[in-house]
């Protein structure tokens, strides 16, 4: 098993460097790096195409990498995925699960491929706290959108995570669920300590649950830090309006570099 | 252990899929049951005055059943993937801890079940309705079955590859492969029958050697052990080049991308 020998690696849940992905001529994911501490809650923004899937699939294993490395839990997910996948999870609304099995067979399967101990238990207890025990013998693709996101959210905790990956978590919910399923994660974020790399384009959703900020742009990471210090940086009132203004400024990173600049100097 | 609980997890998911769905179990009995009735009809109605009528019904029923087994392992193995696809669920299984080689044995596995119970009521309708028991034919039987579910498992990995390179488009191939290939399989006629050209094609393929075996043993009462041989051979070198390409193909997708949406 290859150990990737660094004390960023050890001390860090990811850790990411220089990492490209090319299709052809265009680069999805152009040479970015960052790291993402153990316990701490991550957000990746940007507009459609800005690579954020990419890098999600990169750290996943299910994409290989053009260029670059991806550490993750001091594994190199190049070369030692399998020693790593069973600490990991994710649940995206464009990855569904079996529709004909029924939401508990689902869960068995998902909790025997991670090797779940005590797994009807787990179930269970998983089923309580989403709520989903009214319909956990039903069909899953016979469910609303609400409770099948509250499924696919089960399913990515099953084995109980130490990294969960979520691909815009609560996209097309309504603002009740919404806020239902973030304070699921919210919940398991305090009791599990894990570390969460969220992909999202509600930023109250962002605002509400990150310490940590990512901000891409045409493949490329274009600003970084906590949402707070973004706010201030920029000078506006909330994460939408820096996003706005990430995404739609012409001469982004001129703009952005300058910010920083004057931030270094404070 | 962890291991076999992936194997028991996959296998329990396709059997869930399976167990749902009446149709399809009705499916899986219908086609091989009405083959076996037709041709049964067909082969008393031309050999009907013949006094080797018993052994030329047997070997026509015999290599209907055969082929059908092969026919349905195959296709067990390619519609357990393509039940991925269809679900949009190849992203979920790729991010698991779930190995290659897992995956391949859990739809070898379930492919074995569902030809068991597609083919077993069969071999009991061909007992009531022609008095032919194909059991009869004793050990023999077993090293037939073993060549024509291996032929079926690497046919249906070959296939899966494909598709993961190709997408649902390519999903016709899974019902076309085995009749792309089945005149050179010599399934019901020698090959000797076919032109020159023909019979080299069919002593690459597995499934031609039991043809010929089970008919040596059905009209000849002769057990040629050597079609066995080669046909095993072939079958494992077939079964290694057909892992080999389905891993390849899983890899390739991981280069190109797309595993996490890939669905119809």
């Amino acid at each position: 098993m290859s150990e990737v020998n660094t004390d960023t690696a050890q001390n860090s849940a990811i850790v990411v460097e220089n990492l490209t992905k090319s299709f052809g001529d265009l680069k999805a994911v152009n040479n970015i790096s960052f790291t993402i501490e153990k316990g701490s809650t991550t957000a990746l923004l940007g507009g459609n195409g800005a690579g954020k899937t990419t890098t999600l699939s990169m750290l996943l294993g299910v994409l290989y990498p053009t260029d670059g490395t991806i550490s993750v839990l001091g594994k190199d997910m190049l070369h030692d995925r399998y020693a790593v996948l069973e600490r990991m999870n994710f649940a995206s609304p464009y990855a569904d699960l079996p529709r004909k099995l029924t939401v508990r067979q689902n869960l068995l399967v998902y909790g025997r491929l991670y090797s779940v101990a005590k797994l009807n238990e787990r179930i269970e207890e998983l089923a309580m706290m989403f709520e989903i025990m009214d319909f956990i013998d039903k069909p899953f693709g016979k469910l609303s959108a609400g409770q099948q996101t509250r499924v696919a959210l089960a399913k990515a905790l099953l084995n109980t995570p130490d990294i969960l990956l979520l691909d815009e978590p609560t996209a097309s919910l309504d603002p009740d669920m919404g806020d239902r399923i973030r304070s699921l994660v919210e919940r398991y974020r305090t009791e599990s300590k894990a570390t969460i790399l969220l992909a999202s384009h509600n930023m109250q959703e962002v605002e509400r649950l990150c310490d940590n900020v990512l901000m891409m742009r045409q493949g490329e990471i274009v600003d970084r830090g906590a949402p707070d210090a973004l706010i201030d940086r920029y000078g506006m009132d909330n994460m939408e309006d820096v996003f706005l203004k990430v995404a739609r400024d012409q001469d982004n990173k001129k703009t952005i570099q300058e910010l920083q600049k004057k931030a270094k100097g404070k | 252990m962890s291991s076999f609980g992936r194997i028991y997890a996959m296998i329990s998911r396709y059997f869930y899929i399976l167990r749902s769905s009446w149709p399809r179990m009705i499916e899986l009995l219908y086609w091989p049951t009405i083959q076996m009735v037709l041709w049964g009809f067909i082969s008393h109605y031309f050999v009907g005055s013949d006094k080797h009528i018993p052994y030329v019904v047997g070997a026509l029923l015999g290599a209907v059943m055969l082929w059908d087994m092969l026919f349905r392992a195959q296709l067990s193995v390619s519609l357990s993937f393509m039940e991925e696809l269809w679900s949009r669920n190849i992203g979920h299984i790729c991010v698991s801890p779930l190995r290659p080689l897992e995956w391949c044995m859990s739809m070898v596995t379930i492919s074995f079940i569902r030809t068991v119970i597609s083919i077993g009521p069969v071999f009991v309708l061909a007992a009531w309705f022609y008095d032919f028991n194909i059991l009869e034919i004793g050990w023999p039987l077993v090293a037939f079955m073993i060549n024509i579910f291996a032929m079926g498992w690497w046919l249906g990995l070959l296939i899966t590859a494909i598709l993961m390179r190709a997408g649902l488009g390519a999903e016709g191939l899974c019902w076309a492969i085995t009749f792309m290939i089945a005149p050179f399989c010599a399934v019901y006629y020698p090959v000797s029958i076919l032109p020159v050209w023909g019979q080299y094609i069919s002593g690459l393929l597995p499934a031609a050697h039991v043809f010929e075996g089970l008919r040596a043993l059905l009209l000849e009462q002769q057990f040629q052990s050597i079609y066995m041989v080669k046909a095993m051979a072939l079958n494992v070198s077939y079964l290694i080049i057909s892992i080999i390409c389905f891993v390849w193909s899983l890899n390739h997708s991981r280069k190109v991308g797309g595993l996490l949406q890939t669905g119809e």
